[in-house]
């Protein structure tokens, strides 16, 4: 081993003890559980598939997954559309103060996230601002009752909620585009929206799968918009796992839950990955 | 393209993004707004301005040993993980070390980790060592999240960090202590502070690690959670949210000023083009 290795795993070894006891073991623990029972407030350790079953035999178990991982997909895919344009507008169209552009667009993403989530159910809610606002003014008599408590409340919230973090991927790689390439295309005569579908998306695609990945893998998990606008309907696996881990006092169902939900997000993010391989074959 | 593009400064384009800010803005700003509102429920029509509330949260006891608790943690939390962020990202930087991908995917894993998940592993393992919850084992979990963002933010500061400098001043006879005090230090401290307020940030907004594992003290955002039931407790926390918006503004503002002084010449050229 030469000196820089040893130099630098010393620097590293904290972090990676840290890691690997309250990440790796963590996650290994976990799985170890999900294969224990419990009865009343007692772990009983040993190897049993129970929950496993449980989960497919209860029929909105798994209902409930593909919900949520729905919900997030539609979530990442409306971020990544609704950034895409603003992120391209700084990196193309702005030609002084970029940064500050670019704090404007990040700075809500730093206020409180549970006040971000609820300030969406004071909006959208029965007493709240679009039903109270649209009355006063005479737009209509009774408050509107479909725009909370639905899946399409969640996504809303969550794509506000996420929104920055899927147009700085986008941009830095959008500011990352030689120039020069794009000129070359217009002066090879390629219309501009010709050069931007041949030249600037692709190259720009490595941001736009980041930023869809940054966006759909933590909010599958999301427990707290679901639980504020979502209502019955709106639902999502993280709250069936708080529920074990609480109420339900299951704690290995809870397990094998979080188990099957992470190798569900798994199995969707290497399908994505390798749909966007194959594509990227095709138009090369 | 540059003369193209200063033809039509707000194009389509433009008018989209500033649409998108809106959509970005409205909704934070609705508790200010409401915050001043004098009437207990959150909607229109505005019956009068009060600082009421803003009085009420002032001597609200159980909402400000919350903040205390969270401010506290906030800063442990942003410390010890600036100072293993800063460690790998100068392991990374300063030296070739083997597998220096995989283990930067891996330390990074808890950025596209879900929370959830990782709140619930965590609360196994600490009732598996019969560890009581507490500030500490929120303060783990934090670290665990707030680490990976500093040691980009480091990695970002220390990347093209020209190692001569440092080998000059051990040639001059420096130690390594005082070569790291007066040479690295000094160029990373922008970043350092940059990650400082970020981790604090982080930290100090987290709300579902906090709610799975704390023991009877609430952070701040656990003890929001709570008051969210209740609708008589909302106005207090308005008033405590757009507080938080306003400190969250500055802190960033200070963060990515930190982060951008001499960040890299290159940078404040293309702005100036």
């Amino acid at each position: 081993m030469t000196r820089d290795t040893k130099r630098s795993l010393t620097l590293l070894s904290p972090t990676l003890v840290l890691l690997l006891l309250a990440l790796t073991l963590p996650i290994l623990m976990l799985i170890v559980l999900s294969f224990w029972t419990q009865v009343g407030m007692n772990l009983t350790p040993g190897f049993t598939l129970e929950n496993y079953e449980t989960f497919f035999d209860r029929r909105i178990f798994p209902v409930l997954l593909q919900r949520s991982i729905e919900n997030s997909a539609m979530v990442a895919v409306l971020t990544v559309l609704l950034a895409y344009p603003a992120a391209y507008f700084i990196a193309f169209r702005v030609q002084k103060r970029k940064i500050l552009w670019l704090i404007l667009i990040t700075l809500p993403f730093w206020t409180s996230y549970l006040l971000r989530i609820f300030a969406w159910k004071v909006i959208l809610g029965y007493n709240g601002v679009i039903n109270s606002g649209f009355i006063s003014i005479g737009l209509i008599e009774e408050p509107l009752t479909f725009l909370l408590n639905n899946r399409g409340a969640v996504v809303i919230t969550l794509a506000h909620a996420w929104a920055a973090f899927a147009i700085l991927p986008i941009y830095v790689s959008l500011e990352k585009i030689d120039r020069s390439l794009l000129e070359a295309a217009a002066d090879l005569g390629e219309s501009p929206l010709w050069s931007f579908l041949r030249v600037t998306l692709p190259l720009s695609l490595p941001g736009v799968i980041a930023s869809a990945l940054l966006v759909f893998i933590p909010t599958v998990g999301d427990y707290v918009a679901p639980n504020l606008v979502g209502g019955t309907n709106g639902l999502m696996i993280g709250n069936l796992v708080q529920t074990q881990f609480g109420r339900g006092n299951n704690w290995p169902l809870g397990a094998a839950i979080s188990i099957i939900s992470m190798i569900a997000i798994t199995g969707v993010v290497c399908v994505f990955l390798l749909l966007v391989h194959q594509m990227k074959k095709k138009l090369a | 393209m540059k003369s193209a593009a200063r033809k039509v400064p707000f194009s389509a384009l433009g008018v989209y993004t500033v649409i998108y800010l809106a959509f970005l803005y409205i909704p934070a700003l609705f508790l200010p707004l409401f915050s001043f509102n004098d009437a207990i429920y959150i909607a229109f029509p505005i019956k009068g301005f009060t600082l009421k509330w803003y009085e009420e949260m002032a001597q609200n006891a159980a909402m400000l040993a919350a903040l205390e608790s969270s401010v506290k943690l906030g800063v442990v939390v942003s410390i010890v993980s600036t100072i293993l962020g800063t460690m790998a990202a100068k392991a990374f930087t300063r030296y070739s070390i083997p597998y220096s991908r995989s283990l930067q995917v891996f330390i990074a894993l808890p950025l596209v980790f879900p929370l959830i998940i990782l709140g619930v592993a965590l609360l196994v393992v600490f009732s598996q060592i019969n560890l009581p919850l507490s500030m500490f084992t929120i303060g783990v979990s934090h670290v665990v999240i707030c680490m990976p963002f500093s040691m980009l933010v480091m990695i970002s500061r220390l990347e093209g960090f020209d190692k001569g400098l440092e080998e000059a001043a051990q040639d001059l006879g420096e130690t390594p202590w005082m070569t790291f005090w007066r040479v690295t230090f000094p160029i990373a401290l922008p970043g350092i502070v940059a990650s400082l307020l970020l981790c604090f940030t982080i930290s100090f907004d987290e709300f579902l690690l906090a709610f799975f594992l704390s023991g009877d003290e609430p952070t701040l955002p656990v003890y929001i959670w709570s008051q969210l039931r209740f609708p008589t407790k909302l106005p207090n926390v308005l008033a405590l949210g757009s507080c938080i918006l306003l400190l969250s503004v500055v802190i960033v503002v200070l963060a990515e000023w930190f982060r951008r002084i001499g960040v890299s010449p290159s940078v404040e050229e293309t702005e100036k083009q």
